[in-house]
């Protein structure tokens, strides 16, 4: 056991968790942030997606005492004064979405994706999330989400 | 009032999906719940000789370790067929006990033999790992052609047959194919799919020792009829001590419409144990023991005319119903296969012979279009071939033999009620520049690569329904829906529907029918799915049922609402209810100004008086409040169809095919809400092409799954694709009042024939097996530039 000490969408939390402990884990079971889904167990699907310190992680690939002492930005993070953020306005406008289950990894993938390219093509954006598995929506509506809000960031 | 039908609502669901507050049964945690891991066969068949918990017990954390002897001394009831099939010869199917725990023997990987509970999921982790099994290995049965000829799986079924089934006259074939000029032969194999839902099962049981009610979350795509299965044949609980409650589902292609092991134990357990119990699957988990899909060998004949036209066809098919049979597991080769298996042709003679049978691999059962998809590869390969070897156009082919009339009475089942099959063709054909197709080959050609254009015209019959009809072929239940729509006095409305949504979107699009049904703001109206303690009954959603049956029972309880409110109305007004009309949430009086909105009849239906008088709003006979609920069962399937196009781009140096476009027009009758359609549609587009060019679920000769992750099952990603071209044409159904007819499965079912067509067109002709690996692929090329060496 150990202690962990993370800011979690701006907020301080300090929790005692064993060492194995998962980030996935320890922000769903430690933190009841429910929104970081685990879809598989070989680190393939990215439904587990946070961002840490400024990059996107699939959380189920590190320690939580790995990443301890960054700054993690979860799914529940991304609205601003209850407003949501471009990214999950485009995916509601455009129907990026259909079960929800791999939207929260897909999304924050997604907000990397533009902070490092602002304008990515088709391709580029194909490319960037090969990393997310969805089942619903052929992708398609993801790809027309994160173009219409490359242009509202 | 702008009709809400017809429009692309954004969804209600979108928000909290959006900001991680979806609820899903893997984020429900009860207060003192303990945790389940499930010990599992690792041998797809064995007799267990000894099974010994003692050091597992003593292992810290443990609460109870439960076995096959336990639920069997507790007489609690196993897995089961829904649908009843008979053999060719008159004799019922066989099917085995399907206990939810293994006692005597394990039939696949994944089998589960014990249940270990314990206060922590890595103290039940631990625990399981000390369960001692000793198992007698025995000779497993794993492929699908040679089942018939290998060891006896199940005691007293000969050959591994469940069932020899015929659908179809085969003398009047025999006849046809004797006048036949030519005679098309096709054998293929329809790969065994995994459905791979992005959430992985997961249940939460719950047992309140004061009120006797065992409360079970699950990840199900039909609450309701979980319980009546979990009732009636698991004897687990009485059904109004049972509730079923499936949240937020993260998808479900028909692996979540059974009853699970895992929900019969943890529901049982957790009275026993009294105590709440959490199970989650690994993805492993659900690769081993999620239902499968598809997994057919089939050969298939089509006798035709020198001129193209089809006389006669025949299909022998063999269906791999893996270990046991489960709820659709059985019709999904028969029923929802033969049928559609002629295609959207007239064939004067046909018939279906499908041989199920018995395997040591995990169940199959209904994955997305479930039989449809089988049937549309069999006959649109079958008419492919046929095209290159009469050398007729393959869309004029089509054309042919598409009906000219409807109704379409379809050769072995169906009553077709609407559609244009040719002006699909026509649309399809234009949107893809069929025309341009040969200038684009050639282009390819100059770039040293092959280019292919396959078609597919399908038709498929779903809203699966009709109860009379379906009870009729054997089904265990009847598939109506039940729909009720509560008024509040201030004036929302409630809608309770029996379909359940796991990523359909029926939050939205059931809302947009009853907004405009009842004139009320969609803000103001609530779908509530999901629960047996909330809506009255439910079938479930699968078979492109929701909207079809579904929707039009909440159409049909509104319409229940409308007329009480006229009643009503005319009473306040002191006016004939025969001269009040509704309109737009208002109830009128013709001829005069005298009018109600629908909120203030809702109002004096739950206040039935006025101060100072003796006066009810209510005419007589009618009781105070606003609710009213609908069963309804409709008089036919619904037919949506339509005509896809690929084509693909072949390098012949490395094998690789690419999906250069796709285009589907479609057919779905009236369209609720568009953007939600596009979404279906992509989404089984996806699941198709995963299925011709990707996707591949594969056991070993020992019965070991080796597909059993990401690492090795290839699920489509983000770059496998192009843009979809999708379009529709509109005729609307005339057996149900919106007309409408499905559009969920389309997809997966047109997709694997068209763009396998267009991989044997680059290939020359030549057959390639799903999935069109790089490999496969590679080695056809190399023997295509042989051939024409040799023809040069």
């Amino acid at each position: 056991m150990g202690k962990i000490s993370l800011e979690v969408n701006g907020r301080k939390v300090e929790k005692e968790a064993s060492d194995n402990t998962l980030l996935s884990t320890f922000l769903r079971e430690h933190l009841q942030l429910t929104g970081t889904h685990i879809g598989c167990d070989t680190s393939q699907c990215g439904a587990c997606v946070v961002n840490v310190d400024g990059n996107s992680l699939k959380s189920c690939t590190a320690l939580a005492a790995d990443v301890n002492g960054s700054k993690v930005t979860t799914i529940e993070g991304l609205e601003t004064n209850g407003k949501m953020h471009p990214m999950q306005e485009a995916f509601k406008k455009l129907h990026g979405l259909q079960c929800g289950f791999c939207t929260p990894g897909m999304v924050m993938s997604a907000v990397d994706l533009l902070q490092k390219n602002k304008k990515p093509s088709d391709t580029e954006i194909r490319d960037w999330l090969e990393g997310n598995i969805c089942r619903c929506t052929g992708y398609q509506n993801i790809v027309a989400a994160v173009k219409e809000a490359a242009t509202k960031m | 009032m702008a009709s809400l039908v017809g429009s692309r609502v954004e969804r209600k669901e979108d928000k909290r999906f959006l900001t991680g507050k979806g609820r899903y049964t893997a984020d429900i945690n009860l207060a003192n719940q303990t945790y389940a891991i499930f010990v599992r066969s690792p041998h797809a068949r064995a007799s267990i000789k000894k099974l010994n918990i003692d050091k597992a017990l003593k292992s810290s954390g443990v609460v109870s370790i439960l076995t096959g002897k336990e639920i069997a001394d507790d007489k609690i009831g196993g897995l089961i067929a829904g649908w009843a099939i008979r053999s060719e010869d008159g004799t019922e199917m066989k099917c085995p006990g399907n206990p939810p725990l293994a006692k005597d023997n394990v039939n696949f990987v994944g089998d589960p033999v014990a249940v270990v509970i314990a206060e922590s999921l890595a103290e039940a982790k631990e625990a399981a790992e000390k369960v001692e099994v000793d198992y007698k290995v025995l000779k497993a049965v794993t492929s699908t052609a040679d089942a018939m000829n290998g060891d006896t799986i199940h005691e007293g079924i000969d050959k591994n047959l469940c069932f020899d089934w015929l659908l179809g006259d085969r003398q009047k074939v025999k006849e046809a194919f004797d006048k036949a000029d030519k005679v098309i032969s096709i054998d293929i194999i329809n790969n065994r799919l995994i459905p791979n839902a992005m959430e992985p099962r997961a249940c939460v049981a719950d047992y309140n020792a004061a009120s006797e009610e065992i409360t079970l979350y699950t990840t199900s795509q039909n609450p309701h009829l979980s319980r009546l299965i979990m009732s009636a044949f698991g004897n687990v609980a009485p059904e109004h001590k049972l509730r079923v409650v499936a949240p937020d589902v993260g998808g479900g292609f028909g692996s979540k419409i059974n009853v699970y092991n895992e929900d019969i134990v943890c529901s049982w357990a957790a009275k026993k144990i009294n105590r709440a119990i959490k199970w989650v699957a690994e993805r492993s988990e659900s690769f081993l023991t999620d239902i499968h899909g598809r997994d057919h060998v089939t050969h298939a004949e089509l006798a035709v005319t020198k001129d193209g036209k089809f006389l006669g066809f025949k299909n022998e098919t063999i269906a791999n119903l893996g270990a046991y049979a489960r709820v659709f597991g059985t019709v999904t080769p028969t029923y929802l296969f033969g049928p559609c298996a002629t295609g959207v042709y007239e064939i004067p003679a046909a018939y279906t012979n499908v041989k199920a049978v018995y395997t040591n691999t995990a169940p199959v059962d209904a994955y997305r279009g479930a039989g449809r998809p089988e049937a549309t590869y069999t006959i649109e390969r079958l008419v492919e071939k046929a095209s290159m070897e009469l050398g007729i156009d393959k869309t004029e082919l089509r054309i042919k033999n598409f009906p000219t009339a409807f109704p379409f009475k379809q050769t072995l089942v169906h009553t077709v009620d609407s559609g244009d099959y040719v002006a699909g063709m026509e649309k399809a054909k234009q949107m893809a520049d069929y025309k341009g197709f040969e200038a684009r080959r050639k282009e390819s050609e100059a770039k040293g690569k092959l280019r292919g254009i396959g078609v597919t015209s399908y038709f498929e019959a779903c809203g699966i329904a009709p109860s009379a009809a379906v009870m009729s072929l054997g089904c265990g239940v009847g598939l109506w829906e039940s729909a009720e729509v509560r008024f509040n006095p201030t004036g929302q409305v409630t809608v309770y529907t029996g379909s359940h949504s796991h990523g359909q979107s029926h939050q939205t699009t059931f809302a947009q029918i009853a907004a405009d049904e009842l004139g009320v703001p969609i803000e103001n109206i609530d779908i509530v799915h999901g629960d047996t303690d909330k809506g009255t009954f439910g079938m479930g959603t699968y078979g492109s049922r929701s909207l079809a049956v579904g929707g039009i029972a909440i159409v049909n309880a509104c319409k229940k609402i409308v007329e009480k409110g006229k009643r009503v109305t005319a009473k306040m007004l002191e006016a004939n209810p025969e001269d009040v009309e509704f309109k737009d949430g208002e109830f009128i009086v013709s001829k005069s100004n005298k009018k109600k909105t629908i909120g203030e009849v809702a109002f004096a239906c739950y206040l039935p008086g006025v101060r100072d008088e003796m006066k009810s709003p209510l005419p007589e006979g009618d009781e105070p409040g606003l609710k009213e609920t609908s069963f309804y069962d409709p008089s036919n399937f619904s037919f949506p169809a339509g005509t896809h196009i690929a084509e693909v781009e072949i390098d012949p140096e490395t094998g690789h095919v690419k999906l250069e476009k796709y285009t589907a027009c479609d057919d779905f009758g009236r369209i609720i809400n568009p953007m939600v359609v596009e979404g279906q549609v992509h989404g089984g587009l996806a699941q198709g092409i995963g299925q011709a060019l990707y996707e591949n679920a594969e056991y070993d000769e020992t019965g070991q799954l080796m597909t059993g992750s990401y690492m090795d099952y290839t699920m489509p990603r983000a770059d496998n694709f192009p843009e979809f071209n999708i379009g529709y044409t509109c005729t609307h159904a005339t057996t149900n009042p919106l007309g409408v007819k499905g559009c969920g499965e389309a997809g997966a079912i047109a997709a694997p024939p068209t763009v396998m067509n267009a991989v044997i067109d680059a290939l020359g002709g030549q057959e390639v097996t799903m999935p069109a690996t790089a490999e496969k692929v590679w080695k056809a090329c190399k023997n295509l530039k042989k051939s024409n060496a040799k023809a040069a």
